[in-house]
């Protein structure tokens, strides 16, 4: 498999914080990687250098072969990443279809206003929010707006998809959905790097998994192998959910 | 875009506006709707940076009085036509707003404010000591200047029809921008920055068009209205209590929508000219606009459109 | 030469009283990020207010201030709750309209009531004299009754329960909510105390130069550049950049003419905005 997206020995400091330091990782194409950690690991900052939001202190992205270090994050959307955020950001006074034209109109493919509404309207109703089309965005519930998320960065039409844990705060059903619907990204061939604390969901979605523990690679691999790793269960400290995934996986 | 209802709507506005004084001659009417076309303009363009970007322009007026200056400069040393000159008043501050807006577009919410007041303020210092310009004292225009286009009394005619075109001008281009990509991304930097950015809206190149598009059309505007009136002085010019107006009635006729800045202006025009009339609100102008402008912020802040699209929904399809 | 560093000493002591009208301002951004243009108005009404107060109690100048703290406290609990209170969730954009429409209310009542004509509060004290240059003494008991307010801001914030529920619901409302602090009732505690601030500065400028209603607009600017300099929310440095202005302000005023001071502190507050966003004195926040 191809490598989509490299992060070589790439590393950000906050003041006294040292936030990632050395890591290394790398997304194939087409494959969903999970991403996992304690808190204050170090995750949601890998995702804001991937994006952009700011660059690293050293060390370099690469993605399909092109150096993205530093670019802003607009360019690096219009290359083809695209991130539904931990907390939402829906554009509260658009509505939802207009919402996803945005995101249709200025990712990967540049549309025109309207081939982006033509894909924003399939792109509703494969993730259900069709009925929902003309409502605020603001007016929506949590679980509907984590949808939006979702729904805006599909219709960039991305290689790569950044999940910030999309599953907090739903309930089991709305979990499940949510996992088919990641199933389904991965089949449309968009790479996914998701970010998940649930765990039972990480382990059946990912391919392959990298822990990240105090801004630091610390393992990697299928999700049994990682499951299994003493350091790892270390880091966790014995993480009930995590043990309880492992259990029902094997 | 002649397949929606609205912009019809603008066509009919500007006609009613070139025919109704016309067929009348009816000066007085004339010159009040002069002003209420000035206000438009000015209320129009400021929408694009307040309502769809959500940048507050405070120092607008600053456009306004350049292209003053500029026209009624080439017009009175170097004898040139009013219609050459305004345009090529409006390109220059166009320049001018580009080169600035660089600069300060990068500030965000009240710094960018305050910067564009700076500017202003910077500016009028500036042309108060500016000699080629008149100094403190400005520009007087003599009667020549009017010789060209059939003397005053014609000039003053052909002044009123310009800015009427430049009045519809602003509304379509209003419009235009309104339902398109770039618009389309102007509102989602309005509702959020950052979030826009991730999501590919290209913010800084954004940014700086519509800052340049919102200086175009007002410069224009002041070059007209300063070569009417045949003096410009920059303490009219650059009138910090007009910028003020400016947005208050973008506030009051509903900020990004396209005919709100119309119908705030238009309505703001009507309040003024009542409270200026009555000798015992004049002093209190700034307290009523204020108090207006507080009552829109807490609790109509989508102004008279916003109103009227939340009350009747179907008039969001024609009523833009 | 002494000419110079008297005018730059004696603009360091009007600083200090730059940096209290600052730490108004900056408190209020940092409690509750939301820009107070009403600021220079308030300011203003500061200096019309120890005027009035003044002659209506009788006593002299210094006597009435305590009296404008507490009238501006008030005025700043209420502005709060009439402007602020509605527009605090939203987007920026309507704090920045709300607080501004304060600003031209008030200013239009203020002209309305005393006109533009130019109002004074004539105080005589001795001054100190060295090399034969003397430093008014209304400078020198401004600076200090500033420097005096700025520590006594400090041991509120720091040393007593209200300061703390203030710095907590600065740093995260949702959880001093949780903590039962009754985050609404700190908020307008808060802005009236920036408002105080605001108020106070304002009776002490009002003891050194003659003013009008329009006086607060240039005591805005000056108060920007502050808060600027100092990193918003930081009244430590607001204070450090009160002084570092009128240090500037001293620097320039044997040789540049007075309606220029503003232009070059616009570009002084353009310049540090662009190039030092977290101000120049800024403190690593906690």
């Amino acid at each position: 498999m191809n490598a989509l997206l490299e992060i070589v020995d790439v590393s950000k400091r906050f003041g006294g914080l040292q936030a990632v330091e050395g890591l290394s990782l790398t997304v194939d194409e087409g494959e969903i990687l999970g991403l996992i950690g304690p808190n204050g690991a170090g995750k949601s900052t890998v995702f804001n250098l991937i994006n952009g939001c700011y660059p690293p202190d050293s060390g370099r992205i690469v993605l399909a072969g092109a150096d993205i270090t530093g670019e802003p994050p607009y360019r690096i959307a219009r290359r083809g990443i695209a991130r539904a955020h931990q907390i939402v950001q829906p554009l509260d006074n658009l509505t939802v279809l207009d919402n996803c034209v945005v995101g249709a109109c200025f990712g990967r493919e540049n549309l025109p206003l309207a081939a982006a509404r033509r894909l924003a309207r399939e792109v509703l109703e494969q993730i259900r929010l069709a009925d929902r089309m003309d409502a605020l965005a603001g007016s929506l519930t949590t679980a509907g707006k984590k949808r939006l998320e979702l729904a805006r960065a599909l219709c960039a039409r991305p290689k790569l998809l950044l999940l910030d844990e999309v599953l907090a705060g739903l309930n089991p059903t709305e979990i499940e959905s949510m996992i088919e619907i990641v199933r389904g990204i991965r089949a449309g061939g968009v790479a996914v790097l998701m970010i998940e604390h649930v765990m039972r969901a990480v382990m059946s979605l990912s391919d392959r998994i990298v822990v990240l523990n105090t801004g630091r690679w610390l393992a990697e691999g299928p999700p049994e192998a990682v499951a299994n790793d003493p350091d790892v269960i270390a880091a966790y400290l014995g993480d009930p959910s995590l043990m309880a995934a492992v259990e029902r996986s094997a | 875009m002649w397949r929606r209802p609205f912009p019809w709507l603008i066509g009919l506005m500007v006609l009613l506006f070139a025919l109704i004084p016309y067929c009348t001659n009816d000066v007085q009417l004339r010159e009040s709707l002069l002003l209420a076309a000035l206000y438009i303009v000015l209320a129009s363009n400021l929408n694009l940076m307040i309502g769809y970007a959500g940048y507050v322009n405070f120092g607008n007026i600053v456009f306004f009085g350049l292209g003053g200056y500029f026209c009624v400069y080439l017009v009175d040393a170097w004898q040139w036509q009013l219609l050459p000159s305004a345009l090529a008043a409006g390109f220059a501050v166009g320049a001018l707003a580009l080169l600035f807006g660089l600069g300060i577009l990068r500030l965000r919410g009240a710094f960018f404010a305050l910067a564009t007041i700076g500017v202003n303020e910077a500016i009028r210092q500036f042309v108060a000591n500016f000699e080629p310009w008149g100094g403190a004292t400005g520009i007087y225009l003599s009667l020549d200047a009017y010789r060209p286009l059939g003397g005053p009394m014609q000039a003053l005619w052909t002044a009123y029809f310009l800015m009427v075109a430049v009045m519809g001008a602003s509304l379509f281009l209003s419009d235009a921008i309104k339902n398109s990509k770039f618009g389309l991304g102007l509102l989602a930097i309005g509702q959020n920055e950052d979030a826009a950015s991730v999501l590919g809206v290209p913010t800084p190149g954004y940014k700086a068009v519509v800052y340049t598009a919102s200086a175009f059309l007002p410069a224009l505007a002041g070059g007209i209205y300063f070569f009417k009136s045949g003096i410009i002085e920059p303490a009219g010019a650059f009138n910090l209590s007009l910028s003020i107006e400016a947005i208050v009635m973008v506030m009051l006729g509903g900020q990004g929508t396209v005919i709100g800045p119309a119908v705030g202006a238009f309505l703001y025009e009507e309040l003024r000219g009542l409270l200026l009339t009555s000798e015992a609100f004049s002093h209190f102008q700034l307290v009523i606009a204020g108090s207006l402008l507080l009552i829109i912020v807490l609790f109509v802040p989508g102004g008279l459109m916003g109103f009227i699209h939340r009350q009747f929904p179907r008039t969001r399809h024609w009523l833009e | 030469m002494i000419g110079i560093a008297a005018s730059v000493a004696d603009g360091v002591l009007v600083g200090a009283v730059y940096g209290l009208a600052a730490m108004g301002l900056t408190l209020i951004w940092g409690v509750m990020n939301v820009i107070n243009l009403a600021h220079g108005a308030i300011i203003v009404f500061g200096m019309f207010g120890l005027y009035f107060l003044a002659a209506a109690l009788g006593v002299p100048a210094y006597a009435a201030i305590p009296g404008v703290i507490v009238l501006g406290f008030v005025a700043g609990v209420a502005l709060y709750w009439i402007a602020v209170h509605r527009v605090i969730g939203q987007a920026e954009l309507m704090s920045l309209l709300s607080t501004f429409a304060v600003n031209m209310v008030l200013i239009g009542l203020g002209t309305a009531l005393f006109s533009t004509s130019p109002y004074n509060i004539p105080v005589s004290l001795p001054g100190l004299t060295w090399e034969g240059y003397t430093f008014t003494g209304t400078h020198i008991v401004a600076a200090t009754i500033a420097a005096a307010i700025a520590g006594l801001l400090y041991l509120l914030l720091h040393r007593t329960r209200v300061g703390k529920a203030i710095r907590a619901v600065a740093g995260n409302r949702g959880a001093a909510e949780l903590c039962g602090i009754p985050t609404r009732r700190v908020l307008a505690m808060a802005f009236g105390l920036g408002v105080a601030l605001a108020a106070v500065s304002g009776t002490l400028i009002a003891t050194l130069f003659p003013f009008t209603i329009l006086s607060g607009e240039a005591y805005q600017l000056k108060s920007f550049v502050v808060t600027v300099l100092g990193g918003l929310g930081n009244p430590a440095g607001a204070l450090l950049g009160g002084i570092a202005l009128g240090l500037v302000e001293g620097l320039m005023t044997p040789f540049m003419p007075v309606s220029w001071t503003s232009v070059v502190e616009f570009a002084l507050f353009v310049i540090v905005l662009i190039g030092y966003p977290r101000g120049i004195f800024a403190f690593s926040r906690s």
